[in-house]
Formats: C-alpha cells, sequence, structure tokens
C-alpha cells in the first residue's frame, strides 16, 4: 500500500496537484473571515496534499518534503500559537483571548485588532490540523511502523 | 426471556418520557424561542462593528466562543497524540 508503484501519469499529475492543493487551502484560511472556511477546513485541504504525494509516489518521497521531526513540533505548535495570543492578551492588561488589546502592539485600531488576533488563531488551527492529519494518516497507514513497513512488506516478514 | 421483556419495558418507557417533553419544544425556526432571543440578536447586530468580521461564523467561533476552539484544537493534538502513541512502534534507522 505504501510501497511504490511508479506510475508517471499519476506521479506527475500529483506533482502538479500538490501545489494548487496548499494555495487553495492557503486561500480557504485567508477567506475564512468572509467566506465559508477557516483554520479546520484549511488544515484538511493542506493534509491532503501531503497524504496524495503518500498514495502517489511513497513514505520516503514525503518525508523528505516533510519530516517526522518538523511534523511533531508543528503538531504543538499550532496549539502553541493559540495559546500564546491569548496569554499576549492576558499580558497587555485584557482578558484571555480578548484579542482588542492587541492594539497596543499592532498598528491598528481595537477592532481591527480583533480581526487580525482571529487570523492568528485560525492560523495556529491550521497548522496542527495539519500536522496531526498527517501524522495520524501515517501511523494509520503503516500501523505505526513508518519506513518500516515498507521493508517488512519486501522481505515477507509481515505476510500473515 | 424476562430480561428482554424487562429492557423492552424500560425502554418504552423512557422513549415516551422523552416524547412527553418533545411537546413543550418552541416549533421549528421560530424567532421568538428562548436560543434566539439571548445573545444571538447582539451576535447578528454588533458583529461588523465589534470585530471588524464580516463572516458572523467566524467571529462567534474563534472571539467570542474562543474558549471553546481553543479546547477543540486541543481535543485534536491530544486525539494526535494519543495515536502516536497507540500505534507508533520503533524502526530500524539505517
Amino acid at each position: 500500500m505504501i510501497s511504490r508503484w511508479e506510475d508517471i501519469i499519476i506521479e506527475t499529475l500529483s506533482r502538479f496537484l500538490v501545489p494548487f492543493m496548499q494555495i487553495y487551502s492557503l486561500y480557504v484560511l485567508a477567506h475564512g473571515h468572509g467566506s465559508p472556511g477557516g483554520g479546520f477546513q484549511g488544515g484538511c485541504i493542506f493534509a491532503a496534499s501531503f497524504v496524495l504525494l503518500v498514495i502517489a509516489y511513497d513514505i520516503f518521497e514525503a518525508k523528505k518534503r516533510f519530516s517526522e521531526k518538523i511534523n511533531g513540533i508543528f503538531c504543538a505548535l499550532g496549539v502553541f500559537i493559540y495559546t500564546g495570543i491569548g496569554w499576549l492578551c492576558l499580558l497587555l492588561g485584557g482578558n484571555f483571548l480578548d484579542y482588542g488589546k492587541l492594539s497596543k502592539i499592532l498598528p491598528t485600531d481595537p477592532v481591527m485588532a480583533r480581526y487580525y488576533g482571529m487570523a492568528g488563531i485560525e492560523t495556529g488551527v491550521q497548522i496542527t490540523v495539519m500536522a496531526i492529519m498527517v501524522s495520524i494518516f501515517l501511523d494509520l497507514a503503516t500501523a505505526g511502523r513508518h519506513e518500516g513497513a515498507l521493508e517488512e512488506e519486501d522481505v515477507g516478514v509481515d505476510s500473515k | 426471556m424476562i430480561k428482554k421483556i424487562v429492557s423492552i419495558v424500560i425502554a418504552i418507557f423512557a422513549t415516551s418520557a422523552l416524547l412527553i417533553g418533545v411537546k413543550d419544544f418552541p416549533n421549528w425556526a421560530d424567532p421568538n424561542q428562548p436560543a434566539s432571543l439571548h445573545v444571538s440578536p447582539r451576535y447578528i447586530e454588533e458583529t461588523v462593528a465589534e470585530t471588524g468580521v464580516p463572516n458572523m461564523v467566524t467571529s462567534v467561533l474563534a472571539d467570542y466562543r474562543g474558549y471553546d476552539t481553543m479546547f477543540e484544537t486541543s481535543v485534536i493534538f491530544t486525539a494526535g497524540v494519543a495515536v502516536m502513541m497507540l500505534l507508533r512502534r520503533p524502526y530500524k534507522n539505517d
């Protein structure tokens, strides 16, 4: 399932498709304020581009672009951005997640500071959802063995 | 057999108790139902003036109910960490 299939049509098409999916996911994130969308949906679309890479190529090719260590860091980074913005509002003299107080450090009025605070936390949500979706997909698809699953498949250890 | 009959009787009584409560529900999409009178009008009227966001869903999700979304994100993080802990095995790294 994770081993390389080597079909030039599928590989070329998915190579063209991946950047468009990622830009579309950033569009969904950035336009979450004015239209349906936001961090959860955008993160899932972004993760889908990595899932497509794993399916069309193999797990090595996908991990060259998005290593396991960076994935693990990104999982926590998104939650950290979200709660960090909350704490920043607390330090600036407001309540937790009271984005209006961000106007003290942003060059805007309190109303637009709330707008940008929302954009910031949606970015955090996007990063966490993206990294977690990729991590869960890799763990479930390879039974937690990642590259090890491919080696065992070739040798035939786990054929039962 | 007697167990089955008892559980069916209990299920019928519980269902009818819940159905009695249903008749006190407000009508579908009734603008005067309690849920529509409390904070909803304020969100509808003040969202653009208070937050500058044209999309009401985003302002409620990320600003007025920011705690909720924060812990939703934490739940996703926790779910991912739980899958890692349950499934991930050490593998040879040449």
